[in-house]
């Protein structure tokens, strides 16, 4: 799960971290009022969306006076932002954050992250601030500073001060940066954290070490311990048919193509994907309805997959285990009484009693192509279209 | 032998008296599994399907001699569950729970390194099918009967993907030695690297099948030890060609965030280790099957 700047702002700022003065607005009468409390004589307006380079498509606005920041607040409220992180749909700004302008004399990158060759938490840094992780790994790879951190122990004065002289921080600001990287690690380690990033880690004009940009995600497995963190949802910066799966136990990925696919587990959801498009098809969607395939599951994704206008065929691909076929084929069946679908419907049952659960859908009224394999399935889809 | 589990394995269901325990434990039975009681906290000194449960971990060892266990208990209790295992001596603990934090199977992790190598537990999943060894023993969930006896490993990370290449294998009337569900998350209980080694050993294994997909680096690095450990072939499969960057498809771990993550990296890179590649889901059968007849 991923949250805004400021709501990573404010938890950071939790373990130590030092943030500029800044506040949340939903207006620009509002925007103005903070701008005026936080005091000063340049602030940034920066539209709260899920997604970095928000600067570069306009979202990220410096003003010079209570009024501009008002007039920045207006032109970004209600607004689609377009980066090149979103997609082409872009993502709605609802939250304006107004923040005092910094004097930045230098800038860094800090990020955290799981390490999964080492299974322990990796600190990042750079003294490429402002740049992304991917373009400093490409063009500056040699400023990147790594460091491993044993979860047993936590992280150490010492690793953060070698990171903090790697940067070439200054001697008097060496302590103060390391107990930001520290306060990261620990915000990372207690509140379940998948991603802390900080960027641009800025030295200020008056000798600070501030976050001027913070991101963080979480990890969904954990999250029914973090009521704290559950709470910083927000459901508008998210796709709505991927927000109406996760509400109802499917994993749905809404992709750009038009065949549509149902299918039990992420890995046959994958290969099955993998099968539409070498048959020179492309999936409209990834939708696993778990091992298990439920009919009540199996209703759900019909209903899912029926609201997207992008679909043209649908592929159903079931391998049944414990879950029999003849049990899946009467939850599609059941599925298919309640929901009206209007394409092509192509369906791949295949384990445990396949001939019964075959026999069900033959049986039935339900309009539908048979197939018999992955590929099978794969190819009478991308026929159909191409008719 | 076969590689991890045989007939003779003696097998104890943690969270054996809740919904799932029970289910899978029935199943585990039909199949011939030697499943010799269970673990519910609070409940011990009862009987459940016939066999007694315990209160701990340690009192069921002791007095059944189990040396396996399989986890059905909720997300929330599941690293301490296996914590538990690990101390009480249990050698192969399969955690077919979804949804442990991520944080929590490091601990685990960490908490098993206090065990010497000899003693140390394999953890197997979580958010795995589980182990089968076809006609002996069944550690899992996954439908027995698509697993014909053979001399064929299997490894995967997805569960329904692995059924899959059983019954492709089946209908091409190719066996199974044993199929291990390594699970979907970003941290394993075991890796690619570590059940493609035993594989390596077991004399009732002609060929592994590796089944992966996006995301992490595992497949490489059992690619990697194959390439300079392994005599026997290994064929691979890794599923999510189609898959955008950036974004979890379905399995925690199944997420592209560095080089070397997509499949199409991942292939390449197999292919320069030596490993065979199944050019797509619906030919793993025939694949492996043009291997054997090479070798």
């Amino acid at each position: 799960m991923d949250i805004h700047e400021y709501q990573a702002k404010k938890l950071l700022a939790d373990f130590g971290v030092i943030i500029p003065r800044g506040g949340i607005a939903y207006s620009p009468e509002n925007a103005e009022n903070k701008a005026r409390e936080i005091g000063g004589s340049k602030w940034v307006v920066k539209a709260q969306i899920h997604s970095g380079a928000r600067g570069k498509a306009g979202g990220i606005i410096l003003c010079n006076s209570p009024l501009e920041v008002a007039q920045a607040t207006d032109k970004l409220l209600g607004k689609k932002l377009v980066t090149n992180q979103t997609g082409p749909q872009g993502k709605i700004v609802n939250r304006i954050y107004v923040e005092e302008a910094t004097d930045i004399k230098k800038e860094f990158y800090l990020g955290l992250v799981f390490d999964r060759s080492s299974e322990s938490i990796m600190v990042v840094a750079s003294t490429e601030g402002g740049m992304s992780v991917e373009e400093i790994s490409k063009e500056k790879p040699e400023s990147i500073i790594r460091s491993k951190i044993e979860v047993a122990v936590g992280m150490q004065k010492f690793q953060a001060r070698e990171i903090a002289f790697g940067l070439g921080v200054e001697p008097e600001l060496i302590n103060r940066t390391a107990e930001t990287i520290i306060g990261c690690y620990r915000a990372f380690s207690e509140l379940d954290a998948t991603m802390v990033e900080i960027n641009p880690l800025a030295v200020s004009g008056q000798g600070q070490i501030l976050a001027l940009d913070c991101k963080m995600s979480f990890d969904n497995n954990a999250l029914f311990r973090r009521n704290q963190i559950s709470e910083l949802r927000d459901k508008t910066q998210e796709n709505p048919s991927e927000v109406y799966a996760s509400d109802r136990g499917l994993n749905y990925v809404s992709l750009d193509g038009n065949i549509g696919n149902i299918i039990n587990g992420a890995g046959l959801a994958m290969a099955s994907m993998d099968m539409i498009k070498l048959a020179g098809g492309e999936p409209a969607n990834f939708l696993d309805v778990g091992g298990g395939a439920t009919p009540e599951k199996i209703v759900k994704a019909f209903k899912l997959i029926s609201m997207d206008e992008k679909v043209k065929v649908i592929l159903v691909n079931i391998f049944a285990g414990i879950n029999r076929c003849d049990w899946v084929a009467e939850g599609i069946v059941q599925a298919l009484d309640k929901i009206e679908i209007n394409v092509p419907l192509v369906i791949r049952l295949a384990g445990t009693n396949v001939e019964k659960g075959n026999k069900i859908l033959r049986d039935s009224k339900i309009k539908y192509i048979e197939a018999n394999s992955l590929e099978d399935a794969a190819n009478k889809a991308v026929k159909i279209l191409k008719k | 032998m076969a590689v991890i589990i045989d007939k003779n394995t003696k097998i104890i269901i943690q969270g054996f008296t809740g919904k799932m325990g029970t289910f899978h434990a029935e199943e585990m039975i039909k199949y011939g599994s030697n499943v010799v009681g269970g673990v519910t906290p609070g409940k011990g000194g009862t009987k459940h399907l016939n066999l007694p449960v315990f209160n701990t971990v340690k009192e069921a060892v002791d007095s059944t001699n189990a040396t396996a266990s399989i986890l059905f208990v909720p997300p929330a209790f599941a690293a301490d569950s296996a914590m538990e295992a690990a101390d009480a001596g249990i050698r192969t603990c399969v955690a077919i729970v979804d949804g442990i934090p991520s944080h929590d199977m490091i601990k685990i992790k960490r908490y098993m390194r206090r065990y010497s190598k000899s003693e140390k537990m394999s953890l197997v999943g979580p958010n795995c099918a589980g182990i089968i060894s076809p006609g002996k023993s069944m550690l899992g969930i996954m439908p027995g009967h698509i697993y014909k006896e053979g001399r064929v490993g299997i490894i995967s990370r997805s569960g329904t993907l692995g059924y899959e290449a059983a019954q492709q294998l089946k209908d091409l009337n190719i066996g199974v030695s044993t199929s291990v569900g390594i699970g979907g998350d970003p941290i394993n209980g075991s890796s690619f690297k570590d059940i493609i080694g035993r594989f390596e050993e077991d004399d009732e294994t002609d060929a592994i099948l590796m089944i992966g997909e996006i995301g992490g680096p595992q497949e490489v690095a059992a690619g990697e030890f194959a390439k300079q450990n392994m005599k026997k072939p290994v064929i691979a499969y890794i599923a999510g060609l189609t898959a955008p960057k950036g974004r979890v498809m379905g399995h925690a771990g199944a997420i592209v965030s560095a080089y070397g993550e997509s499949a199409v990296e991942k292939v390449e890179i197999l292919k320069e280790f030596g490993i065979t590649i199944s050019k797509n889901p619906s030919v793993m059968g025939e694949t492996v099957k043009n291997v054997l007849k090479k070798n």
